[in-house]
């Protein structure tokens, strides 16, 4: 496990290398007409068809889940396949909200994204620092107890944390979800990954000035880091509004269900309606789209310093 | 410690020094308190609880009671768990490879200069993040055995008896392996493109003086270069596969019969579904040292390759 830690952290160097150019674009600078360079034209050309062919394949799930979703139940397994609907059903977004409590659902699941979010990058960031810029005995075999649990496969662990919630009366609440997922030893790992690259002199020299610790943990650290707290914010939203698990297990019943269990709980009552679920699909998806869209850069930052999630 | 802080600050003496380490250790705890609260409470109390309940007999109806390896007979004794774990090896020897592979395919062709680059790897990175059940459910209409668009195509190029995927128990494996690789290879494809962009242009530079093709630059520089990344890939990939729970419920609920029970899958059952605590936390157990094993093999794999 030890080991382990160890090239954790070895993958530290990754922050700061946003996605620079590629070797062969940095010799390309001088703009002559070589042979070579008209070579590199067509590779380039050969490479775009590859890759429009290929994102176009894997993005045939997501073309045929939308295009699904405006059709009637009868047409969507239809032989030959139509991928563009013969009459656009744009009734089905308009019918789901009353077919199931969806926007229950939604707000179910933004309130779970919300607060866990909110309280995994408080405390992580804090720890953070805690593990990183403060300097106290049992520090580092501490920090080791988070690196190891993070080796633990949760599914090791879960029946007794459900054995403890259900003893503290918990189960079927979000609370229970809310307990077991801020505290998260992932965003702490993180943000100590970033923290580390944050210059000591920068503390001391603030130390100087008069800050206290929470100080400059406030007001030097905390500014400095906005990207890995975007990267923790949005990955750690992301998985909780995509946790299947989580959900399944701690809530039964249906006014504390998330988009996923009502999704999911849709297609197990009436899995003919084909349309109709590819229309709740395409709605749970629809937010993470949104978010995935706007920091997407973080997003990537967040997994090339970690290089790992959950 | 104490010598080390007095040579750094020679001024200060040494009572204030001890007063200064106490202060330092109150600071770093209240930093690390609200955290570590929550993650000993639900984390590290859990953990070790896992291992101490496989040596107990502990049901929802009866006190828990200390049994020895009797957990571990039955388990051993459980045609159930063998399948399980059948299965689990099954699907990883599937998706490590075919992930792995397409991850590096994917960072290769995405490694450069284009207009537009950018979407191309943000297009092929969104199932990752996508929500599962929406994934599993779309993926099951596409292997649909009659008219789902897979068979159709599948027919279409002469292959007359397509497979029946989620509804054969030959076949569901498969279909959630090929699910699980288009979903995660997005992922490790980001891997790849950070390996790739952190080899020094110089080394191709110096191969391509040395007159080395393309081809021979790939073997020789990029595959060497990005060794630390494949064995992180590799671990990462490893560990997540015996891991395997949630597509597994979504999309096939460990069927038909028990031809895609996993062992995460089993535990669940066994622990939260029917109340077995201890027995399942043995299971719990073995799931956690195959991941242990594994990780543990491919680090020394790894320094023996590097010695």
């Amino acid at each position: 496990m030890t080991n382990m830690a160890e090239d954790l952290k070895a993958e530290a160097p990754f922050i700061g290398s946003s996605l620079a150019p590629a070797p062969e674009d940095r010799r390309r600078t001088q703009r002559s007409r070589s042979p070579r360079e008209r070579k590199k034209r067509t590779t380039d050309v050969v490479i775009y068809a590859v890759l429009v062919v290929l994102v176009v394949a894997l993005m045939v799930p997501f073309i045929w889940m939308v295009s699904s979703s405006l059709k009637e139940n009868n047409q969507v397994l239809t032989v030959p396949i139509q991928w563009i609907p013969s009459e656009f059903v744009w009734s089905n977004y308009t019918d789901i909200w009353t077919r199931i409590p969806m926007m229950g659902y939604l707000q179910n699941s933004l309130y779970l994204a919300v607060i866990i979010t909110c309280l995994q990058v408080l405390t992580g960031s804090l720890a953070a620092y805690g593990f990183s810029k403060v300097r106290f005995p049992g520090r580092d075999v501490l920090f080791l107890a988070y690196i190891g649990t993070i080796a633990v496969p949760w599914q090791a662990y879960m029946v007794p944390q459900y054995i403890m919630m259900q003893n503290l009366g918990l189960t079927n609440s979000f609370n229970a979800l809310i307990l077991l997922q801020a505290f998260g030893a992932f965003g702490v790992f993180l943000m100590r990954q970033y923290y580390m690259t944050i210059p000591d002199e920068l503390c001391e020299a603030a130390r100087i000035d008069g800050l206290s610790e929470y100080g400059i943990w406030a007001r030097v650290i905390l500014p400095l880091s906005k990207p890995a707290l975007a990267s923790l914010a949005l990955l750690t939203f992301v998985n909780t509004w995509n946790d299947y698990m989580g959900p399944f297990i701690y809530l039964t019943s249906n006014r504390l269900w998330t988009v996923q269990l009502g999704l999911r709980s849709f297609v197990g009552q009436f899995d003919a309606e084909y349309a109709m679920i590819m229309t709740g699909s395409v709605i749970s998806v629809i937010p993470i789209l949104i978010i995935f869209l706007l920091g997407q850069r973080y997003f990537i930052q967040g997994i090339a310093t970690s290089g790992m999630k959950g | 410690m104490t010598t080390e802080t007095l040579k750094r600050a020679p001024a200060v003496h040494s009572r204030g020094n001890r007063k200064q380490a106490r202060r330092n250790t109150l600071i770093g705890w209240t930093f690390i308190l609200p955290n570590f609260v929550g993650f000993l409470a639900f984390t590290l109390i859990p953990v070790l609880a896992a291992f101490a309940l496989s040596f107990m007999e502990w049901t929802s109806f009866t006190a828990p009671r200390w049994v020895g390896l009797e957990n571990f007979q039955r388990m051993f004794q459980s045609d159930t768990f063998w399948i399980a774990l059948r299965n689990t090896v099954v699907y990883a020897l599937g998706h490590v490879p075919l992930t792995m592979a397409l991850a590096l395919v994917l960072a290769l062709l995405l490694n450069r200069k284009l207009k537009g680059i950018g979407f191309f790897r943000v297009a092929i990175f969104f199932p990752y993040i996508t929500s599962l059940v929406a994934v599993a459910v779309v993926w099951n209409m596409l292997f649909s055995p009659d008219s789902g668009p897979i068979n159709q195509f599948l027919h279409a190029v002469g292959i007359a008896e397509a497979p029946g995927w989620t509804s054969s128990s030959d076949w569901a494996m498969p279909a959630v392996i090929i699910t699980s690789v288009w979903r995660d290879m997005g992922y490790y494809m980001i891997l790849y493109l950070a390996g790739l962009q952190a080899i020094p242009t110089e080394l191709y530079e110096a191969a391509e003086v040395d007159g080395a093709s393309p081809w021979q630059r790939f073997w020789n520089v990029t595959i060497p270069s990005l060794r630390p990344t494949t064995f992180f890939v590799v671990v990462m990939l490893t560990v997540s596969s015996f891991k395997v729970f949630d597509l597994i419920v979504v999309m096939t609920n460990g069927g038909p019969g028990r031809s895609t029970t996993v062992l995460s899958q089993l535990i669940y059952q066994e622990g939260i579904g029917e109340g077995k605590f201890g027995y399942s936390s043995a299971i719990s157990l073995v799931l956690f040292i195959i991941v242990l094993t594994v990780t543990v093999l491919q680090f020394k794999i790894q320094q023996r390759r590097e010695r």
